[in-house]
């Protein structure tokens, strides 16, 4: 039986991908592929290949499928028939068109989210198999535009906004500024060595939000941790390179992240409210360099409250009084399993929680993960019309009260405010830390 | 670590009550102790955005709108960078050099401690400063940075050609560079990192991406003829301009020197390679298999491997001798000579040889108490904060730096009473 014809729009142009896949032969294709199937992997890519039994059964997983009217095209399955079997079938020889619609895919309808490695009855990972495809594309030089750049950042700042050497320190420095006219002994204590935690960030914290390291640093003063951020390379936790398939810049990242925490002597690294950068630093980054494990220990952000808050280091002077309704990240909850701390969190926090179904490790991915936000604008409309489900999910909550919307997770935060704003959902998103330092009992001002 | 002769290394114990500099200010930020263990200092708010830095209970005389980053040089001056009416500079006992810039960090200190820089920005322009001294030359941007070890050229990754944000095919066609003393290699990179420069300080060596994908170390700009899919930042031999680095291939590290393969073993991972003073031995942070690490000699791992982090490896005086920390699980250890310690931390710091390499010591922490640990033998001081130990020249005494009951002390204690 035929498959219907993939019901989508003009498909985006983007100037990476053009302009990569201007140059190519289908020798240099197949060589490159070739390359990486026969030296960057085995026993795993095997395996899911050889077992993989086409049931479908993923499909139902993904929220591309279910948004597109469980067009098959869309379906996890589907989209590894579009471009890694195509590419073993044929031994590496297909065209540039090919590998252009495999980079769209790859990069733009998928969020590596691993929902569908749940319902694949042999638990086969396709965020693996369309990680293969992006390494694929990166080593052809086909990256999206916006991604790409978000990588090169990476590879010359270590962060993933261009953030300069000096703009940092001096960023933390202005906040700690602002923060002592709320308390005066606030600080923001820079490189020191020996301190219990080292707290990371990603890069759109100094650039765009800072009022988020204001807020930590807040709790810190209050729970009277014993912090430090860095002041030199390693401050950021984030990863795009990861994601567009750099290996070597990934490495090069977590190595400086570790051995930056590692020179300060602290115990534990607290890293934001993030999700890829959990993933990066917990299981993939940390790992392509050889540690089993974080070599420090890494406590996410929801982790480390649900400590503050559980021994009583932070206590809450009123609950929030608005009901609302928990977004759970796919890397901190699905790949994390910090789905019931991130439930107790709200509850100490908030006077009404309002679960949205599905939810925890089932939770519909926001669309935005596993770098497709970072594809810039040319893909937004591809991610917002990719997940009607998600805009249907987080309605059905509003609809039973829920007026906010607590997402621990920056891409999630800017990829449901999409969502909202498109579909007209009306709700107010919020990072936990932006109620908890709204309803924590702080010292009076004097 | 090794104390100076004319250091006091006969009276046993010196006190500073650094509990008692609170009712004078503000607030009093995390202490530092000098080299020599006499004096101890922190910064220290003053007013209202208004600080100084606090020595042995007196304030220098000058005050700045911000101060930060106070360390001791290994000379006994101190040192921090402040900030006045919105320029920044580096401070030295209290004297700010005379020039000012938008901005000061990562500061770089020589071995000797007679040379002191900072990267600078002005008018989002970058330059190194040495001893007060800036680059003729700026750039738009400056990344790693590097000091001679005889301490007199800096160097630094630089932006030499622009390229917007977004501009992802200029960029990759090389924008970066590295410079020494300000005058770039004529070369471009689409990334510079990890530069060292040679101990004669003429030679300049980084690690650089040629495109995408292809990975090298360059001399003094000059690429090597082999790449490799990663290296890491490469080290000078002794005495030499040869340059050794880790490097990458099919997917296992080695180390290799001038391009050549140097070791006959590859590993899963190796980083931070380090020659003994004489240059006649080296040795590096291996992973001999995934998860598993350890340090190599000479290209051969030691037979203890640990789970979670080997760092710190540091060699005697005399190249025969190798010491470094573990981490297995959530506890320290320290390992001489591929030997582990009985002693088990929460944190421990470098290993430090004592002159005549017999003795090793270390300062360690457990559950918040601080103490120092000399050939696997704890201590008896229980410290709130403590300094890396230092051995008198002739190895016989330790000077302990370290703050007990809110009290600075400062002990000379012999070696012995660490001894069974």
């Amino acid at each position: 039986m035929s498959e219907p014809v993939k019901q989508e729009g003009a498909q985006a142009l983007d100037e990476g991908i053009e302009a990569g896949i201007s140059g190519l032969t289908t020798e240099q294709i197949a060589s490159v592929i070739n390359e990486v199937i026969d030296n960057e992997t085995g026993a795993r890519l095997k395996t899911y290949v050889d077992t993989c039994v086409h049931c479908g059964l993923c499909s139902e997983a993904c929220h591309f499928y279910l948004s597109h009217e469980k067009d098959p095209h869309y379906s996890p399955v589907g989209k590894v028939k579009q471009t890694l079997w195509e590419m073993l079938r044929k031994k590496g020889r297909v065209g540039p068109a090919f590998i252009k619609n495999a980079a769209i895919i790859a990069h733009t309808e998928c969020n590596l989210c691993k929902r569908c490695a749940q319902y694949c009855p042999f638990g086969i990972d396709i965020a693996y198999l369309m990680l293969v495809v992006r390494r694929i594309i990166h080593k052809l030089g086909v990256t999206p535009l916006y991604i790409q750049d978000t990588a090169h950042s990476h590879s010359v700042t270590m962060n993933q906004m261009w953030v300069k050497g000096d703009e940092w320190p001096d960023t933390l420095q202005w906040q700690e500024e602002e923060a002592q006219t709320e308390i005066p002994t606030l600080r923001i204590p820079l490189d020191k060595e020996g301190a219990d935690i080292m707290y990371s960030v990603i890069a759109p914290e100094p650039k765009f939000q800072a009022q988020l390291i204001y807020q930590m640093a807040v709790i810190m003063d209050v729970a009277g941790v014993n912090w430090t951020m860095p002041a030199t390379l390693g401050w950021d936790n984030s990863d795009m390179a990861m994601y567009t398939g750099d290996n070597e810049i990934m490495g090069r990242l977590k190595r400086t992240h570790y051995e930056t925490a590692q020179r300060l002597r602290v115990k534990r690294i607290v890293m934001g409210e993030c999700g890829h950068a959990f993933r990066s630093v917990y299981d993939m980054g940390n790992r392509w360099l050889g540690w089993k494990m974080p070599p420090i220990p890494m406590v996410h952000a929801i982790d480390f409250y649900h400590e503050l808050l559980s021994q009583g280091r932070i206590k809450i002077k009123q609950k929030y009084p608005e009901p609302v309704t928990l977004h759970d990240p796919c890397n901190v909850v699905r790949g994390g399993g910090l789905g019931e701390k991130l439930r107790e969190v709200a509850h100490a926090m908030c006077e009404t929680v309002v679960e949205m179904h599905p939810n925890r490790e089932h939770n519909y991915c926001c669309s935005a993960g596993g770098g497709v936000i970072n594809c810039g604008p040319p893909f937004k409309m591809t991610r917002v019309n990719g997940n009607r489900v998600k805009a249907e999910q987080l309605f059905a909550a509003k609809t039973r009260g829920a007026k906010t919307l607590i997402t621990p997770c920056h891409n999630c935060h800017s990829g449901l405010h999409d969502i909202v704003e498109h579909f007209g959902i009306g709700l107010e998103i919020k990072f936990i830390s932006d109620i908890l330092y709204e309803i924590i009992e702080k010292p009076e001002a004097t | 670590m090794k104390g100076g002769r004319e250091w006091d290394w006969e009276i046993s114990e010196k006190r500073v009550a650094i509990n008692e500099w609170g009712t004078s200010f503000g607030w009093v930020e995390e202490p530092y102790a000098s080299p020599d263990g006499e004096t101890v200092a922190a910064i220290v708010n003053v007013a209202e955005m208004e600080f100084s830095v606090c020595v042995n209970g007196k304030a220098w005389d000058v005050t700045f709108d911000k101060v930060w980053h106070l360390r001791y040089l290994p000379d006994g001056r101190l040192t921090a960078l402040v900030s006045e009416m919105g320029e920044w500079t580096a401070a030295i006992d209290g004297i700010a050099w005379d020039s000012k810039f938008g901005y000061v960090w990562n500061p770089l200190v020589s071995e000797d401690g007679q040379a002191f820089a900072v990267a600078a920005q002005q008018d989002m322009q970058y330059c190194m400063v040495l001893n007060g001294e800036p680059w003729n030359e700026t750039f738009a941007n400056m990344t790693y940075f590097a000091l001679s070890p005889c301490g007199t050229k800096t160097a630094a990754a630089v932006q030499v050609e622009n390229a917007a944000s977004g501009e992802i095919h200029k960029f990759k066609k090389g924008t970066f560079t590295a410079a020494l003393e300000g005058k770039a290699w004529e070369s471009t990179y689409v990334n510079v990192w990890g530069l060292a420069i040679s101990p004669d300080g003429e030679s300049l060596a980084a690690e650089v991406r040629q495109d995408l994908y292809d990975y090298t170390i360059a001399v003094d700009g000059k690429a090597w003829d082999t790449t490799f899919s990663c290296v890491w930042e490469p080290i000078f031999r002794p005495g030499t301009r040869t340059v050794v680095a880790p490097v990458r291939t099919k997917g296992q590290w080695t180390l290799a020197e001038n391009g050549n393969t140097l070791w006959d073993r590859s590993f899963v991972q190796l980083w931070q390679p380090i020659f003994s003073p004489d240059g006649n031995h080296l040795a590096a942070i291996v992973a001999p298999a995934f998860g598993r690490w350890t340090v190599a000699l000479d290209g051969v791992p030691w037979a203890k491997t640990f789970g979670d982090m080997v760092t710190d490896v540091v060699f005697s005086s005399d190249g025969k001798r190798l010491a470094a920390l573990a981490k297995e699980g959530r506890f320290w250890k320290v390992v001489v000579d591929g030997k582990v310690w009985s002693h088990k931390f929460d944190m421990a710091w470098p290993p430090v040889f004592s002159p005549d390499n017999e003795t090793v010591a270390a300062k360690v922490e457990t559950e918040g108490t601080y103490a120092f640990v000399v050939n696997d033998r704890l201590g008896p001081h229980a410290c709130e904060a403590a300094w890396d130990p230092v051995f008198s020249p002739d190895g016989n005494r330790l000077l302990l730096r370290s703050i007990e009951d809110g009290v600075y002390c400062r002990r000379v204690v012999p070696v012995s009473d660490f001894m069974p």
